[in-house]
């Protein structure tokens, strides 16, 4: 089978995703498939008509591949592809879109306020930071809505580290989100298909838990997977993560983070298109699961290619 | 045997992780991943604008002269410039290294030199010889960023010592040497970039050489004198290196043909005194042999020809008129609140921004602008320093993109200002009374300052970043 690995494009996790699509394209060779290595750049409309593929690995973190709009692309020119539908990429990758929508299908969340950059310049919302204290409590983390990995996310630990925070995450996206900060044990749960897979629990190696470069290097952070949970707690914990998933209408495969604290989980975001190096979450619990990286591939082609089957 | 080549890549299945993590040697949990890593890879789409390297510009280089000195070793000495040479450099190389130092006003003994791979593989090699776990190895802050990974990879204490205008602080230093003389330890070497330095572009002042070279020769101390920058000088007046006011008893030099020729020849050198130079030997022989005996041909002929000071005569108008354009579109497009130096030579700008923004935020939002710079926070070992820094280079790129560059930067930090007030300007969040003991970092919006250099003060220790000065926007 033909199939086109999309992958690089001009987000700022490039780097993260050229390693995702160089590993996808190892497995669909030993697959016997043959891969067409596409960093998605201007000729891409013109790579994929001469192409012709089967179908579309996409392996592209961040804006232009997992927000829907390489989806997007791919459903005009009637080539099916991997992973969840353009309006599930769309909710995921809006952070302040996606809790809403969280929220209202009932899956817990932490409490947050979403600020345009606009409010601040014309609207005065300066003034409503005022209401945050007593609403979220300090420390609080201040998110951009539209951004990867752990890029532009801040603590602030009382008011004066708020602004800086704020400047900060408004480099990457206009849209920001202060959320309360979720105390506990950090985990993530990757669905495949409809199924969840064994629960991954990210336990940093001292630092700031917040390191973008700790995520993807050896060594700065311990993953454990299968995670130690009681039945109970990683029964509460999957049944949150499959909910957020749903709720966002994912499909295919996608990886939801999670706080577990002494109140039950809360979800933080869902990622459409996880990472699939070889230190991300996705591939380690696949293989905690038995399911090799080519079988996880050839899983997420089959996905692709019926979703009904799925 | 396979029936065809096996590709491999630069990566391996997570299940061999765990194998090859418990193979890495301790340095590799110490060596710094070049910070902002996967941002500076968007660095190098066509379409953007850097001002993010440290490239010479070597477009005017005559592509003709290349061609017929490359045709001359060819039909002259292919043989000799195929073959592997002395672990040292050919003669002939040295005698090139003795006359540029000559230039500089310097008369190393050939005997002392020793041909690198780059000045690079100097600092390496240096530290190499010198430096155990542990040691401490003092240079400026900020300093060249990628000497920053060598000390690492070395798994050396670096302790960083401020510089103002006139480069590191002298005063600042011998306090360093006095507390760690206190604790019965001395550091294995000083490392300074004194002249037009990478990323500063400031210059170590007459009189603070002289204190160093002094310091150096009380305390029986190593300096190490890297500079690949001394003969681009657009202005002011030339000074002694550290290595002419001490005659190299405890001065290594590290010179380079990088910034005056081409870095892709990766010929540089060191001159060490005798004892440490037959160390360095040793590990240059451990390291790679011998360096490119093509290039060391290459750099022979184009020294035959008598012009290469023509040659530098023509960057040093370029880089001053490159210099110039930055500094203007500097004062044109960034906010009264940064702040910049003005280098007299070199390749580099340093500019500093009010202290709530952060270089590599900033960075990620210019990149949308299809711009780059390098955050400052790469100059440090203490990667929580030099976050409202950046580096500028004016030497890799023409006036228009210069221009355009900085013009896009500025609108980057304009934007950030102006939220900066929007948010603390008309809203005073220092005067909530129940937000407990942390004091603002900085006041509101509009009364931004930066930290003011100390003149002439020897004693202060601690503080904010002491690079750049305020400069009044006379813009």
């Amino acid at each position: 089978m033909k199939v086109a690995v999309l992958k690089g494009g001009r987000s700022l996790e490039r780097g993260v995703s050229l390693r995702s699509g160089a590993r996808v394209e190892d497995a669909l060779e030993r697959l016997g498939h043959e891969p067409v290595p596409i960093d998605a750049g201007g000729d891409l409309v013109k790579r994929l008509t001469a192409e012709r593929p089967d179908v579309a690995f996409v392996a592209m973190h961040g804006l232009g591949g997992e927000d829907g709009t390489v989806q997007e692309l791919l459903e005009i020119l009637g080539v099916p592809f991997t992973g969840p539908s353009v309006a599930a990429c769309a909710r995921c990758m809006d952070k302040v879109l996606a809790k809403h929508e969280l929220r209202q299908a009932g899956v817990p969340t932490p409490d947050w306020f979403a600020f345009n950059e606009t409010a601040f310049r014309e609207l005065g919302a300066a003034d409503a930071l005022s209401g945050l204290e007593e609403r979220l409590g300090f420390p609080l983390v201040v998110k951009p809505s539209r951004g990867g990995s752990a890029l532009g996310v801040r603590f602030a630990a009382s008011w004066f580290e708020v602004p800086e925070a704020l400047i900060s995450a408004f480099s990457y996206d206009n849209r920001v989100l202060l959320e309360r900060f979720a105390e506990g044990r950090e985990l993530a749960v990757s669905v495949l298909g409809a199924e969840p897979l064994p629960v991954v629990e990210a336990i940093p190696s001292g630092g700031d838990r917040y390191d973008f470069e700790a995520r993807y290097e050896i060594g700065r952070t311990e993953f454990v997977c299968p995670a130690e949970l009681s039945e109970a707690a990683a029964s509460a914990v999957t049944a949150a993560a499959l909910g957020a998933y749903e709720a966002l209408g994912c499909s295919g495969f996608s990886r939801v983070d999670l706080i577990l604290g002494k109140d039950g989980p809360q979800v933080l975001e869902v990622n459409a298109i996880p990472g699939l190096t070889d230190t991300s979450l996705l591939p380690q619990s696949a293989e905690a699961a038995g399911i090799s990286f080519e079988e996880l591939v050839e899983r997420i082609l089959e996905l692709a290619l019926k979703p009904a089957a799925a | 045997m396979e029936e065809t080549p096996h590709r491999r890549r630069a990566h391996t299945r997570s299940r061999d992780l765990e194998r090859y993590a418990g193979l890495f040697a301790e340095r590799t949990g110490v060596m710094r991943s070049s910070a902002m890593r996967d941002l500076m890879a968007i660095t190098a789409r066509p379409e953007v604008i850097s001002l993010a390297g440290g490239l010479p510009d070597t477009s005017t280089f005559p592509a003709a002269t290349f061609a017929a000195q490359m045709t001359r070793i060819a039909q002259e000495s292919t043989a000799e410039a195929l073959q592997y040479g002395p672990t040292e450099g050919f003669a002939e190389t040295v005698d090139c290294i003795v006359e540029v130092m000559g230039a500089e006003g310097m008369l190393p003994d050939p005997d002392d030199v020793i041909v690198t791979t780059g000045g690079q593989q100097a600092i390496d090699l240096i530290c190499k010889t010198l430096v155990d776990p542990g040691d401490v190895i003092v240079c400026e802050a900020p300093t060249y960023p990628g000497a920053v990974p060598v000390f690492c990879s070395y798994q050396a204490e670096t302790i960083q010592i401020d510089c103002d205008e006139d480069g590191m602080r002298i005063g600042d230093l011998e306090e360093v040497l006095a507390r760690l003389d206190g604790e019965g330890r001395r550091p294995k070497f000083v490392y300074s970039v004194p002249s037009f330095q990478n990323p500063s572009g400031v210059t170590l002042a007459l009189d603070r050489r002289r204190r160093l070279v002094e310091l150096a020769r009380q305390r029986e101390l190593l300096v190490v004198e890297d500079s690949p920058y001394g003969l681009l000088r657009f202005g002011g007046e030339a000074l002694p290196t550290l290595y002419q006011l001490d005659g190299g008893d405890f001065v290594i030099y590290v010179g380079t043909f990088s910034k005056i020729l081409s870095p892709g020849i990766r010929l540089g050198w060191a001159v060490a005194p005798p004892p440490v130079m037959e160390k360095i030997v040793l590990g240059k022989q451990a390291a790679d042999l011998c360096t490119s005996t093509l290039t060391q041909h290459f750099v022979r002929e184009y020294f035959a020809e008598g012009r290469w000071r023509e040659y530098i005569a023509n960057l040093v108008e370029l880089y001053r008129g490159r210099r110039d354009t930055m500094v203007e579109a500097l004062h044109e497009h960034f906010p009264a609140q940064a702040s910049w130096t003005e280098p007299e030579g070199g390749l580099f700008i340093w500019a500093t921004l009010p202290d709530y923004i952060d270089t590599g935020d900033l960075l990620a939002k210019a990149l949308r602008e299809d711009v780059a710079f390098v955050p400052g926070q790469a100059a440090y070992v203490d990667e929580s320093r030099g976050r409202s820094s950046m580096r500028l280079n004016f030497s890799g790129v023409g006036d228009d993109e210069i221009r355009e560059g900085v013009r896009r930067i500025g609108k980057a930090i304009g934007e950030q200002v102006e939220l900066y007030s929007a948010l603390t300007g008309e809203h005073e969040l220092a005067g909530d009374p129940q937000s407990g003991e942390t004091k603002p970092r900085s006041g509101s919006g509009r009364n931004l300052t930066l930290p003011e250099p100390d003149e002439g003060s020897a004693d202060r220790v601690k503080g904010g970043d002491v690079l750049p000065f305020r400069k009044e926007s006379s813009a």
